[in-house]
């Protein structure tokens, strides 16, 4: 009862990161709490092979749900197995990756449940409440907090009445760590009939295609990010290059991906990739409040932009005043010349 | 020979928040709606593709639009019928406003339920002022229909079953769900296409009852043109619990709204001399920051 848990996504008998982010933010939650984390996860011949890519992640208790007919994921079984397993649990969080997968089956649990649900949170954190209108007090209740009107404000979510609160974060906005501390480890393997309807295999899934990722985005140490100002889809070709004699990686505004000039797997910001890298070099963007929320947190901010007043530049630690297509060849060129 | 569908499209008018201007925030900090033009959810648009074409490849299938928003909410469905569609429904009612993703998916499906017969309800992924992808699911748990999301296209539908590819991380899936089902459809799919002339200059002034002015010039046109007068439901036309409407059904509640302000930092500016740019790699590799 009134535990923390987090919903395990699966590809086969892979599990997710963005699952284990959310296990070691929900493990801080849980602490400080003082209750227990919990995992679910439901596929097909997962046992024994998903547990050790989640209990080290400080999970106290993992409900591990292995049946035909669980993967590939379809929306129906894996909401019954949410809703009846919470309706046994009761639990006052549960955590889910604000994945396709994580936005099919988030909301519907929530309406099944009645519970409140907040989509791509930023940060999670516990407080306390007070009803302005009930003059009702609440403790302890999850802050879920996100942007909202295309991240232009930054809106706090509470859920005071109903349970679980709920909430989806994405890929890379938490940081998985091993667990630390000491937890429970129990795994648990319940009759998948007993939560799933038969009526609930309806849904058939008749080709499943998934590929490995292109590039790494969201963990490379270098970006090299291009904006609206690179104009076209070849102004991205000295980017790669930029990127390739760097070790790093091509990131995009939303601009730039919505005018064709990146593939949208390589967005950075609120919509897109989270990125924390060691040095982010951001050519021809402005900065608009979506796109920085999803790279604020690199170490070394360089803004390559011909506009002195571009907003990005008020984040920068160093600004290029110059267009990109003078700037980002001499950055090759001199990188070439002086790295060993 | 496949039966006529039954084809409701959930649409939302949204602030335009992709294209936000420096005028996009009051020095107060909060939104200025005013500065941000109000246009079709541009996912929605993709939705209404869709419907239009299955309208056209199976005989006698009917499109309409339904819509949940203020008065002027009703340039939603006329969007609709300049494209193709048959008929709307406009859900506007105090009641309704301040509603969460819940109460709306309640609004909305009490109004399907309404409409009644539906075959499929198709809508954007997600709205561009909330991007919470939750309504359509949401309208489907309370409907009790099975659901598919990010869908891109649907294949085929035969023998009651639809045939949809979707997206999926990182790849694409296609399944096979039985009709009645709601679909949520993708960025990534078909546009929309564009208004037809003939069908703008019929439906131009089409207007839901709260749209029009109380000295209309044109009162004789709605009254000869049964065609022009939109359907605007209320809470209680569609028999809804008003409790379960607006900020009343919403379990969420915002506890604080706050305009984002990032840390200024000390930045050093250069210029994009040669001295200058191979100043700053140096300075990086020396500091070990690149390798």
């Amino acid at each position: 009862m009134n535990n923390v848990f987090v919903y395990i996504e699966t590809e086969g008998t892979q599990v997710a990161e963005v699952s284990q982010e959310l296990l070691t933010k929900g493990r801080k939650l849980a602490d400080q709490l003082g209750v227990e984390l919990h995992a679910v996860v439901a596929g097909t011949g997962i046992k024994g092979k998903v547990e050790d890519q989640i209990l080290p992640y400080g999970v106290d208790k993992l409900f591990a749900f292995d049946g035909e007919g669980l993967f590939p994921y379809t929306s129906a079984p894996h909401t019954d197995i949410l809703v009846n397993l919470f309706k046994e649990e009761q639990p006052q969080i549960c955590l889910m990756g604000a994945t396709v997968i994580g936005r099919d089956l988030g909301p519907r649990v929530s309406s099944s449940l009645t519970s409140g649900l907040t989509a791509d949170c930023t940060q999670l954190e516990i407080g306390d409440f007070d009803d302005v209108k009930t003059k009702k007090h609440y403790d302890n209740l999850l802050y879920q907090i996100r942007p909202a009107f295309g991240g232009n404000i930054v809106a706090t979510i509470v859920n005071p009445d109903h349970r679980p609160q709920m909430a989806t974060v994405r890929s890379g906005v938490m940081q998985k760590a091993i667990y630390e501390g000491k937890a429970k480890n129990e795994v648990v393997y319940p009759e998948v009939s007993k939560y799933v309807s038969p009526e609930a295999y309806v849904v058939k899934v008749l080709d499943h295609h998934v590929e490995a990722a292109k590039h790494n985005l969201k963990g490379s140490p270098i970006v090299v990010a291009g904006g609206y100002g690179m104009g076209s889809k070849e102004g991205f070709d000295m980017l790669f290059e930029l990127a390739k004699v760097l070790h790093g990686e091509v990131g995009a505004s939303r601009a730039a991906v919505d005018a064709g000039f990146c593939d949208n797997d390589r967005q950075i910001g609120q919509t897109g990739v989270t990125v924390h890298p060691k040095v982010y070099i951001a050519c021809g963007i402005s900065g608009q409040i979506q796109h920085i929320a999803g790279m604020q947190d690199s170490k070394i901010i360089i803004s390559v932009n011909s506009d002195p007043d571009a907003p990005i530049n008020k984040i920068a630690d160093y600004v290029i005043n110059g267009t990109v297509e003078e700037v980002v060849p001499k950055l090759i060129k001199y990188y070439k010349q002086n790295s060993k | 020979m496949t039966k006529p569908l039954k084809i409701v499209v959930l649409a939302k008018q949204v602030p335009d928040t992709r294209n936000v201007g420096k005028d996009a925030m009051t020095p107060e900090g909060t939104v200025n709606r005013a500065a941000l033009p109000a246009i079709f959810n541009p996912e929605d648009l993709n939705a209404l593709e869709q419907a239009l074409r299955l309208k056209e490849q199976i005989q006698g299938s009917t499109v309409g639009v339904l819509t949940m928003g203020p008065p002027r909410a009703g340039e939603i469905i006329r969007q609709g019928l300049f494209r193709g569609a048959d008929t709307g429904w406009l859900l506007t009612d105090r009641l309704f406003a301040g509603a969460d993703t819940l109460a709306t998916s309640y609004a909305l499906a009490t109004a399907i339920k309404k409409i009644g017969d539906v075959d499929i309800v198709i809508g954007g992924r997600q709205a561009i002022d909330g991007d919470t992808a939750q309504v359509g699911p949401q309208v489907a748990q309370k409907l009790g229909l099975n659901q598919v999301t990010y869908a891109e296209e649907i294949l085929k539908i035969e023998n009651n079953i639809a045939t949809i590819r979707r997206h999926i991380d990182g790849g694409v899936e296609t399944v096979e769900v039985p009709l009645p089902c709601v679909i949520t459809v993708n960025g990534s799919a078909a546009p929309c296409r564009p208004c037809n002339a003939k069908l703008v200059m019929k439906y131009k002034y089409a207007m839901c009852p709260l749209e029009r002015q109380p000295e209309d010039p044109r009162a004789d046109l709605y009254a000869s043109r049964d065609y022009l007068n939109l359907n605007q439901w209320s809470v209680a036309d569609v028999d809804g619990d008003p409790n379960q409407c607006g900020l009343s059904g919403s379990p969420t509640k915002v506890k604080a709204v706050q305009n984002i302000v990032f840390q200024a930092k000390e930045s050093k500016t250069l210029t994009a001399s040669d001295a200058d740019v191979e100043g700053l790699i140096k300075e990086l590799l020396d500091e070990k920051i690149i390798g």
